[in-house]
């Protein structure tokens, strides 16, 4: 058993499960955020209830973060391991002809994401984490009594930039997830009949999730 | 048709290589690949010069000796064939053509085009048969029903000829499938089963020691499949690698 993930095949299991893992997150990330368009209430109260609800903050953060950190870790793994199966590549190399560039490029568009989560965590993690454990404050409130959340996500998207910069990063998740949610599904093994209608719904997630995301991102900008 | 060449060259396994150019002329869409090579090579020791090594048996897509990348892809443009059948005319007058070895460190190039893909037979060899009593007892393999859809399948696995195109044309240098196929042709039927959970176990452990790299699913080892050995199976001995282990 301790040997599975020694091997090739383990390391795409685990590498599916925390795929698997990061897919769930990312529809209740994006169930909240949508709410921030339709109600600043609704959103201000889904919000402290996550920020502030012990099972979320003390059970399902710290699994979070552990299951961005070993999917990061596993894929440069992966990554450097594959590398080095070929010193010498070829003179020419016709990838289209049988894979797509998202396939090929995984390792790149996942290297984006990073690099936008530091971001991402600069801009709200990091503030909660100062807020909530370090000044001790978990009311949650502003000044004037008012929730802090939709105040402080509006002030956030005033920048161009920033918007900018949150586009493009959910066009590359998007990137990722168009090679990423089926082949999770290979790597746990299942292939069968329903994996054509499987892939047809992983393309629909991969662009849904990440055009939502640009559209709540957007919005608050021109609002 | 006239065509330029650029053929990797390789005196042996301890020097390197380069890409070096010729021309050809007067070759015909109806030769195949390899006589096109023949006719280079009968030029080349008619110059004196050294002619190009490249591996091929049967010459009918059987045997799975033959295994050049060209143009960028195992077994050339075409799909579903070997490179020994490949014809010419998938290609046009004045058309520039390049001619590699298989890559992977785990099939180091012995001579020009000419790679050992002895790593392959080692899997085998860690797993890749049954055990089957040949004392005078032996059962008849008819006398064990096999439903179809199961024997269809494992004759499907099992027309892999293990020409490598699958870790060729993988970006990773992967040999997924072609383990995956030689673990599922077997375990799909009754003889196999007994010993199902060690030749997965072992196979996978012997493809690993190998050096060949991870498969991340791009799928480009089924499009160059000449026989078009699905992805499922790489599914199925994902699903069996994980159940062994469990069980072990």
């Amino acid at each position: 058993m301790g040997g599975i993930f020694n091997s090739s095949v383990g390391r795409k299991f685990a590498m599916a499960l925390s795929a698997f893992f990061l897919m769930i997150f990312l529809v209740q990330h994006f169930a909240i955020n949508i709410l921030s368009v339709f109600s600043a209430d609704i959103f201000n109260e889904a919000s402290h209830f996550m920020g502030t609800f012990w099972v979320v903050q003390y059970i399902f953060q710290p699994i979070l973060i552990f299951g961005v950190i070993f999917h990061f870790v596993m894929g440069m793994v992966l990554e450097i391991r594959n590398r080095n199966a070929r010193s010498i590549g070829y003179v020419k190399y016709n990838g289209n002809a049988n894979s797509t560039w998202m396939s090929r490029n995984m390792i790149y568009t996942g290297a984006v994401i990073l690099l936008f989560l530091g971001l991402h965590f600069y801009d709200f993690w990091f503030p909660e984490i100062q807020v909530k454990f370090i000044d001790g404050d978990m009311s949650g409130l502003l000044d004037n009594g008012e929730y802090r959340y939709f105040e402080h996500l509006q002030h956030k998207f005033v920048d161009g930039w920033r918007v900018a910069l949150y586009c493009l990063a959910f066009v590359f998740l998007a990137l990722h997830l168009l090679h990423g949610f089926s082949s999770a599904f290979q790597s746990v093994g299942a292939n069968n009949k329903y994996t054509r209608g499987l892939r047809g719904f992983g393309k629909a997630y991969a662009i849904i999730i990440p055009l939502g995301f640009i559209f709540i991102a957007l919005y608050h900008h021109f609002n | 048709m006239k065509l330029t060449l650029k053929i990797w060259r390789q005196k042996n396994a301890d020097t390197k290589g380069k890409i070096v150019e010729y021309p050809i002329d007067g070759i015909d869409g109806d030769m195949s690949f390899l006589e096109m090579l023949d006719i280079l090579n009968e030029d080349l020791i008619n110059k004196g010069e050294e002619p190009v090594a490249f591996d091929h048996d049967c010459r009918e897509g059987i045997c799975g000796m033959c295994s050049l990348h060209i143009n960028g892809e195992p077994h050339g443009p075409d799909k579903g064939i070997t490179t020994c059948q490949l014809h010419m005319r998938m290609f046009k007058d004045g058309d520039t053509i390049f001619i590699e070895p298989f890559r992977a460190n785990a099939f180091p190039v012995i001579k020009d085009l000419v790679v050992d893909r002895s790593s392959f037979e080692r899997i085998q060899h860690a797993g890749g048969f049954i055990s089957v009593n040949t004392s005078g007892n032996t059962i008849d393999a008819n006398a064990i029903p096999v439903n179809k859809h199961d024997a269809d399948e494992a004759f499907e696995a099992a027309t892999c000829i293990g020409c490598g195109a699958c870790v060729a044309s993988c970006k990773n240098s992967s040999a997924m499938l072609f383990v995956a196929a030689k673990v599922s042709q077997y375990a799909l039927l009754p003889q196999g089963k007994v010993e199902a959970t060690e030749r997965v176990l072992n196979m996978v452990k012997q493809m690993d020691e190998e050096g060949f790299g991870n498969c991340t699913n791009t799928g480009a080892c089924e499009m160059e499949c000449p026989k078009g050995i699905s992805l499922e199976y790489i599914a199925r001995m994902n699903r069996e690698y994980m159940a062994a282990s469990l069980k072990g």
